[in-house]
């Protein structure tokens, strides 16, 4: 153990702690290996592994099909995301020309997806800073977006809802009245949300100035999502990479330039009134037509390598294909944007109090699967 | 010194004239002794209970209501399931000390409730040097959460006690010192005579400006005193695990658990001493019926018990080096500052007499 002497003659001693793999504040199985001079961060070792499933390995042995299931596991609060992304990646490569009905349809409920994901994010943000009360605010609207969900595809979580092709069913035909229903009860408690959370004096305190990253090291650390651009990086990949229905919206990438725990706590905050507005702007115009186009029963992909990259409510997540043109891919990778996230933490947790160690990582928004696979 | 409860008059005369003198008083201190514990545990179940209720009040829940009328018993059944419950510790606590810690803690907040004049009669131990009993008391208390948190060899629970120690001391100054504000006015530190000064108006309309600022410091160093939200940094749920309390189980846990919440009504209790005229009814309107001063008491305690129920549920939680910044920075000076106005405001006697 290496001591420091500090300019009185009072010696202070480094320590080890062990934060989890048990721990409220790592939101799962996610081991942080601490070492601290009383309360302050010395360093901050992430130990992954507890909820390695080999989800990449699974996929080797899995069809296309098959394969979007798995991807649900993942990072479960965007499930329909990631379901999502390997569709668009199968279709891509097969050149597969979806319906305008299933591209509406797939960024509506993707926005859902990540306002739900994002209330949830809210709801166990004040929680880590002590407030926790906002668990239940936040509980109480997702548990709007998860009866919608229900009963679209009969999941509330892991959905499965995309399938390579189009969509597994067509919408309920009280899709568009409860999505609209949501839009105007959602758009009145935000503003609750603000005047509970985002206003109090303690949590400025407690986030401003906390967690600094600024924009060099988000882009060198592969920062992605509401923490990338609270960086002031650009890096929106529905802005910049439009895919499904994203193109025919209009929509603000949500941008703050501070880097700190609040700055990325507006970000998110923001993103939701966003994502109601792209909601808003498809919920009227969703086109007639098929659901699904046909494709074979085996999907068998070209040789070569795809990639496909989509925007989670964490960040950016690739798929990347290499197929030899059987039914199952030679290798598929994923780029999961939690795993980036958590690479910064080291970066910026070291030299601030236990207290800002969980505060940063909430903004972070660590899903733990999402990370280990 | 100890006053017998008038209700209890004849069981006085009784015990005298059928024992020794000092038989009788110590059968007497027993008795006395055994009422106040059974206050103890049931307004702590009872605090218990009003907290989940206001709690799930705030968080669009409904909160424990199927044991008993509208959940009465549920703390109950919770007591009798923790009592049941195996006492599971570490290996490596210092186990003397370990055990001792829940008791420092529970028999400091029991020793704090003999002096709260509840009423005029009902009032176990009326010393003239109450305020500062209470204070004394009330800074003991954290011997036994530091002693838990160190005993228990979990470098969490030590890193609680160790927030908590900081924490207690710092704001013992503030409830000190904001106390000290109003005891110009009295001119007593003996809790019954601060109660007939009230007479002639509450002193928080009696010292009006000072007053109000000493009762805005004293709520805030008083929750920080109990730890509890936003000041909970002892158990700082989400950054400690459990915090102190970590190695304890079952019942012992259960006195940590009790001990706070009889400290949240113990300041409660001294604020409406101090503050609110104690067991004085609003302009005397039930100044007949001594009895109903219980009441009183009650519910001005109870009101104040809620407002710390409502900083807890929601505030977020302060930061350790912010919370010793508030108390050093802006709450002594404040506090020093609002002693010297007292002063010059009894000086000049410029107090509102009603």
């Amino acid at each position: 153990m290496e001591e420091t002497i500090v300019e009185t003659n009072f010696k202070s001693e480094e320590y080890f702690i062990n934060m989890g793999p048990q721990h409220p504040a790592t939101h799962g199985v996610l081991r942080l290996l601490l070492t601290i001079d009383g309360e302050i961060i010395k360093k901050v070792e992430p130990d992954l592994g507890y909820i390695h499933r080999s989800i990449e390995k699974m996929c080797e042995r899995d069809s296309y099909q098959q394969i979007v299931h798995l991807t649900d596991r993942m990072d479960y609060l965007s499930s329909n995301i990631n379901n999502e992304a390997v569709c668009l990646a199968v279709e891509n490569a097969l050149q597969l020309e979806v319906p305008d009905r299933v591209k509406v349809i797939r960024t509506i409920i993707g926005e859902l997806t990540r306002i739900s994901s994002h209330c949830l994010w809210w709801g166990v943000m004040g929680m880590d800073v002590g407030a926790l009360t906002t668990y239940f605010y936040g509980f109480r609207d997702r548990e709007m977006i998860n009866d919608i969900f229900e009963e679209t595809c009969g999941a509330r979580l892991t959905m499965n809802y995309n399938v390579p092709g189009g969509l597994m069913f067509d919408i309920h035909p009280n899709f568009i009245k409860r999505v609209k229903d949501f839009i105007v009860h959602f758009k009145t408690k935000i503003p609750e949300y603000d005047r509970l959370l985002t206003g109090n004096v303690i949590f400025h305190k407690r986030t401003k100035g906390v967690g600094v990253l600024t924009k060099e090291d988000a882009i060198s650390f592969g920062a992605s999502g509401p923490v990338g651009r609270a960086s002031g990086y650009s890096c929106d990949v529905r802005k910049h990479r439009p895919y499904s229905a994203l193109d025919k919206v209009t929509f603000n990438e949500a941008i703050k330039t501070d880097g700190d725990t609040f700055a990325r706590y507006e970000v998110r905050i923001q993103e939701m009134w966003e994502s109601l507005s792209i909601i808003e702007q498809l919920i009227d115009n969703i086109p007639e037509g098929e659901y699904r186009v046909a494709t074979n029963a085996v999907i068998k992909l070209p040789k070569g390598e795809f990639y496909q990259r989509v925007e989670t409510a964490r960040g950016e997540l690739g798929v990347y294909i290499i197929s030899t043109g059987t039914k199952n891919p030679y290798r598929l990778k994923f780029r999961s944007p939690g795993f980036s996230n958590l690479s910064l933490l080291n970066h910026i947790a070291v030299g601030g109090k236990i207290g800002d160690l969980v505060a940063t990582m909430a903004t972070l928004d660590l899903v733990i699967p999402d990370i280990d696979r | 010194m100890i006053k017998a409860l008038s209700i209890t008059k004849g069981i006085h005369d009784w015990l005298y004239s059928s024992m020794s003198e000092n038989m009788a008083y110590l059968v007497e201190m027993i008795l006395i002794a055994l009422v106040y514990l059974a206050i103890f545990a049931i307004a702590g179940l009872f605090l218990v209970l009003i907290e989940r209720r206001v709690a799930a009040w705030f968080q669009l829940r409904i909160g424990p209501n199927r044991v008993g009328f509208q959940g009465l018993l549920q703390t109950m059944a919770d007591a009798l399931k923790l009592l049941s419950k195996e006492l599971t510790g570490t290996e490596k606590a210092d186990k003397f000390l370990y055990n001792l810690a829940p008791y420092f803690v529970i028999i400091t907040s029991l020793m704090a409730l003999a002096v709260i004049p509840f009423t005029q009669d009902f009032h176990a131990f009326d010393i003239n040097i109450g305020i500062l009993f209470l204070i004394a008391i009330s800074s003991i208390g954290v011997i036994g959460i530091l002693l838990g948190g160190w005993s228990s060899n979990n470098k969490f629970a030590l890193i609680g006690a160790m927030r908590s120690g900081v924490q207690t001391i710092s704001y013992e100054l503030s409830v000190g010192l904001s106390l000290l504000t109003m005891i110009l006015i009295t001119g007593t530190l003996q809790l019954s005579e601060i109660v007939e000064v009230q007479k002639n108006g509450w002193l928080i309309v009696q010292g009006h400006i000072p007053a109000i600022i000493a009762f805005m410091i004293f709520m805030i160093a008083g929750t920080a005193e109990t730890n509890r939200a936003p000041f909970d940094m002892a158990e700082a749920e989400s950054e400690l695990g459990a915090g102190f309390h970590t190695e304890y189980s079952g019942m012992k846990f259960a006195y940590f658990f009790l001990a706070e919440f009889i400290n949240m009504f113990i300041i409660a209790a001294i604020a409406t001493t101090v503050f609110f005229g104690a067991w004085l009814s609003p302009f005397g309107i039930t100044e007949s019926i001594p009895i109903l001063g219980v009441f009183w008491f009650l519910a001005k305690a109870m009101i104040l018990v809620f407002l710390m129920m409502w900083f807890r549920w929601t505030f977020p939680r302060l930061r350790v080096d912010q919370l010793l910044t508030l108390e050093w920075k802006y709450l002594l000076p404040l506090n020093l500052m609002n002693i010297v106005l007292m002063a010059l405001i009894v000086w000049q006697n410029l107090t509102i007499q009603l």
